[in-house]
């Protein structure tokens, strides 16, 4: 074990000040030392995308980056989406759309799908399946996730 | 999309398409998986790094926690068993002893107080194995002299099943034109997005283990961790939460489960593990790695008359609990026929034992292989008869019911022929093959695929016994409460994991009972709670656990029909049940569902003996099994310079019988059909000679991303099933069966122009470059 260090991290606005090695990546810092197991974790090899959340507006898979280079830096994740007892657009139209099914992989398309439409609302269609095709789904077969972050789309542009 | 407030009265909520009662704590990070659970030891397991060899020497840093299998004493081995088909019951110990199998196998636990610190000690565990050559192909580990992977298996054969109907060699002589295949079907791994994760405690006050972990099936796994360690099953309970997906990975028994029991009753502590993807791909189950040789005896009109099949399963180094085995080679060989009228058949299936890392279920068990391999046959046999690949289906596809199959299976009433007729309908033939001819003559190359097949599903324990499982799972229980407030709780043993089980269950208990689906919970997964079941696996939950769901539900009906009229001092029949009330009809006077549940429990004295206090029934069910039905259409284009394959369409035309909640149900087709997409081009575990895995990370194993999947047409017949109270099928599998077929075939039609024929899956861009290198050579 190596040394720890003491960091800050903020997450949905919250401030979390939490020790950690500097090997440890900001996954496991979000879920372990921070409590917001929301992120889930697929592959730990940036591929299928599980744990992407929002980093200074970017989406980010946070299993490639480390705890204290997040530091100072604005975290989103699925836990902030949320607005009190209001959800928000892209979790009603995966609701709506039936955009998941076990869940496991669904926070890190949310979140994948949030950072790219508050980024560039107006998307096109084939934009959108190359961001999508970022993130890996093992049970929807993509079409009702595609559908989903369409009406998404849609709805946030009102 | 349907608005959930109920409407009228009679069947309100089957069939409609409401959303899901799952979703809203799944989107918002508030699903409770697994590894979202702390624990005060953390374990890294120590994996062979070689495929088979002897073990000399473990050894590890002074005073560091590690367990090997000198540890486990009293710790008896996992021995699956089935009495037929001259099994050979081999052995897995916990953690290897003595020998290693498999690159993967558990050798040793490296055991510390965080995750990270367990993965450093096991860095610098090593193991000195004396290495011996392994056996990594099935025909391999067949061939004479081949070297003996398990001293209960001299041949490395653990089970081999042979069928001949009477009859067979005169019909089969009498063949005007024999059509064969040698199909070959790669290796996958099912790969849930959740790897598997395990989470064992302690509880002092009364010495109980709770295992929490990521299955299929948390009673068995209670059943089979208490035998293997000598506990009292009630001192061990099994919690499925939220599960990350399964695919039949899920549903058999791991070593490393076993293993964290044992240790949190040794340390009498919580102890947890989570698996990475490595290990994931290289040492959880593997699937589909099958040879199969198939001959069919057609008469002068193309009608099938008998078909001959050798079914050669690599089953990897150990076998799997609870099915064995014995689930991939005899499936295949009992539901080869498919949805084909034939009844002369002759198989023989064998289950192959090599060093490779243990096969197990994944969802359609063979059936995407042996549909394959049959409806690769079919456009073959169309080929030779000149005659076009529909209309040899059409020649041949059951059409009355119900039907009996060579093997003895009953097929009830389906929609072979009207499916197929409905896809060749949609997806316009004529008009595709007209542009075929104009692209071909500008050097584009596509192509049409179709499957056809049948999909057995919600089968019960008599098809389970029938294959000798010493373990025979098939009934379903549900405990159906209503409680004094009036809300609903069903407890079922099924363990759904990402099936939306609990919404269409309580869109079957709403429609019984009256009430809106969303003042029902569906509990399942924790074996403290539900009753005894076998989890979710095999398309059964719908069918099964739907239909002890429904007989609970009528029971509490009746139940507060009784109370009904008890209440309303009216009689039973003049009582509607509906919108969370009973009515007497044509009157205003009516009693909440809310009322009655208060009286069932607090007002007995009121009942005079009449009615048991309470308001709980049960219901168990354990049916036949019933068959499902689809036909896949695939249209690809290949480009013959990088072999690449796009698919352009993929029309689907199924019949699931009624359907409860067709948002789902689509659902499940899409789903499926992605994953038979990857079987058809892409997903592929591959060893190398040595029993390395070459494909040990997901850009080298590769899921389909939404870049490879076209839109999905879904077309719907719903034929009422008769095997199942509900009326439903299960299709939980079918996607899966029939994607691979077609799309195989589609890319087989769009190159024959180059006399190639590519039989086996998946058909990668190198597997089709070198047929086309290869006719390029012999042209």
């Amino acid at each position: 074990m190596t040394e720890k260090s003491s960091i800050t991290l903020r997450i949905n606005g919250q401030e979390h000040s939490i020790a950690v090695e500097p090997r440890r990546t900001l996954a496991d810092a979000i879920r372990e030392d921070c409590g917001q197991t929301g992120t889930h974790i697929g592959c730990e090899h940036g591929i299928c995308g599980a744990c992407t959340v929002i980093v200074d507006g970017e989406p980010v898979r946070s299993c490639l980056m480390f705890a204290v280079q997040a530091e100072g830096k604005a975290i989103r994740t699925v836990e902030g989406l949320a607005q009190n007892d209001t959800l928000h657009p892209i979790q009603q139209a995966f609701i709506d759309h039936h955009g998941l099914q076990c869940g496991f992989c669904t926070p890190g398309f949310l979140m994948l799908a949030v950072g790219v439409l508050e980024r560039e609302p107006d998307i096109s269609d084939d934009d959108l399946l190359d961001v999508l095709s970022s993130n890996l789904c093992r049970c929807t077969g993509y079409q009702n996730i595609i559908k989903a972050v369409r009406a998404a789309a849609a709805e946030m542009r009102k | 999309m349907s608005s959930p407030e109920t409407k009228g009265s009679g069947l309100k909520w089957v069939g409609r398409a409401i959303r899901r009662l799952e979703d809203p704590a799944l989107v918002t990070g508030q699903g409770r998986f697994t590894a979202d659970l702390a624990a005060a030891h953390w374990v890294r397991f120590v994996r062979s790094p070689v495929a088979a060899g002897t073990i000399k020497g473990i050894s590890a840093p002074d005073g560091a926690h590690v367990i090997t299998a000198a540890d486990l004493s009293g710790v008896k081995p996992i021995v699956p068993m089935l009495h037929k088909f001259s099994y050979r019951p081999v052995e897995q110990s916990v953690l290897a002893d003595g020998q290693v199998r498999y690159v993967g196998e558990p050798v040793a636990i490296a055991v510390a107080a965080s995750e990270e610190e367990a993965e450093d000690l096991a860095d610098l565990v090593e193991i000195d194995i004396d290495e011996t050559a392994p056996l990594v192909d099935a025909r391999a580990a067949l061939a004479a002299g081949a070297r003996q992977i398990h001293p209960q298996a001299p041949d490395n054969v653990i089970l081999e099943g042979n069928v001949e109907t009477p009859g067979f060699d005169g019909l089969w002589n009498s063949a005007a034109k024999v059509v064969s295949i040698e199909a070959r079907s790669r290796r996958q791994n099912a790969t849930p997005m959740e790897a598997r994760a395990g989470h064992a405690s302690y509880d002092a006050p009364t010495g109980r283990i709770t295992l929490t972990c990521t299955t299929q099936m948390p009673h068995l796994m209670r059943t089979a961790i208490a035998d293997i360690l000598g506990m009292r099953e009630s001192d061990l309970r099994v919690i499925a939460p939220d599960v990350g997906g399964g695919f039949g990975q899920k549903m058999s028994l791991c070593a490393e489960y076993v293993a964290l029991v044992w240790l949190a009753r040794k340390l009498k502590s919580s102890v947890a593990w989570t698996e990475d993807r490595r290990e994931n791909l290289i040492a959880s189950f593997h699937s589909r790695d099958q040879y199969i040789t198939l001959e069919a005896a057609f008469d002068s009109n193309a009608r099938l008359l008998a078909l001959r099949a050798d079914i050669v399963a690599n089953v990897g180094a150990y076998s799997c609990f609870p099915t064995t085995s014995g689930v991939e080679p005899l499936m295949a060989m009992a539901e080869m026929p498919g949805p084909y009228d034939v009844q002369q058949y002759r198989c023989r299936a064998r289950g192959v034992l090599t060093n490779t890392c243990t096969m197990a279920a994944y969802r359609g068990v063979s059936r995407p292989v042996i549909t394959f391999t049959l409806e690769r046959l079919m456009d073959k046999a169309a080929a030779a008869f000149a005659i076009d690949p529909v209309d040899i289906r059409r020649r041949n596809l059951i059409a009355a019911f119900p039907y009996t199959s060579a093997m003895g299976l009953v097929y009830d009433e389906a929609t072979y022929k009207e499916t197929l007729e409905m896809a060749v309908e949609a997806i316009d033939v004529p008009a595709f093959r007209a542009r075929q001819q104009s692209a071909r003559a500008k050097g584009h190359y596509p192509g049409i695929g179709f499957a056809t097949f049948s999909e057995r599903t919600g089968y019960g324990s008599p098809a389970f016994a029938a294959r000798g499982m010493a373990i025979t799972p098939g009934w379903e229980t549900v405990h159906l409460t209503v409680d004094p407030s009036g809300f609903v709780e069903a407890r079922i043993g099924s363990s759904p994991h990402g099936q939306g089980l609990r919404t269409t269950l309580a869109q079957i208990i709403a429609d019984e009972i009256g009430v809106a689906p969303e003042l029902i919970r569906v509990v399942h997964g924790d074996t403290d709670t539900a009753p005894y079941g076998w989890g979710t696996f095999a398309s059964r939950s719908l069918v099964i656990s739907g239909g002890a769901t429904l007989l609970a539900a009528r029971k509490v009906r009746a139940k507060l029909m009784k109370i009904a009229s008890h209440m309303l001092e009216a009689d039973p029949e003049d009582i509607v049940l509906e919108s969370g009330a009973a009515k007497v009809a044509g009157t205003d006077r009516s009693v909440t569902i809310a009322a009655m549940a208060r009286e069932a429990y607090t007002q007995t004295h009121r009942f005079n003996g009449e009615i048991e206090p309470g308001l709980t029934e049960s219901g168990t069910y354990d049916p036949p099994g019933t068959f499902s039905n689809a036909c896949h259409v695939a249209i690809v284009a290949v480009d013959t310079e990088t072999g690449f394959v796009k698919i352009e369409r993929f029309l689907v035309a199924e019949d699931a019988g009624r359907i409860i909640n067709p948002m789902i149900a689509d659902g499940q087709v899409h789903g499926g059909v992605a994953q038979g997409i990857g079987n058809a081009l892409l997903e592929e575990i591959v060893y190398d000679e040595s029993g390395g895995i070459l494909t040990a990370n997901l850009a080298d194993y590769m899921p389909p991303t939404a870049h490879e999947m076209p839109s999905i047409e879904l077309h719907h017949l719903e034929t009422p099933s008769t095997q199942s109270i509900t009326r439903a099928k299960g299709l939980g599998e079918g996607g899966s069966i029939g994607a691979p077929a077609a799309v195989v075939n589609a890319i087989n039609d769009a190159l024959s122009p180059f006399g190639i024929q590519i039989d086996e899956m998946p058909a990668t861009p190198q597997r089709i470059r070198a047929a086309l290198r290869n006719a390029g050579r012999a042209a």
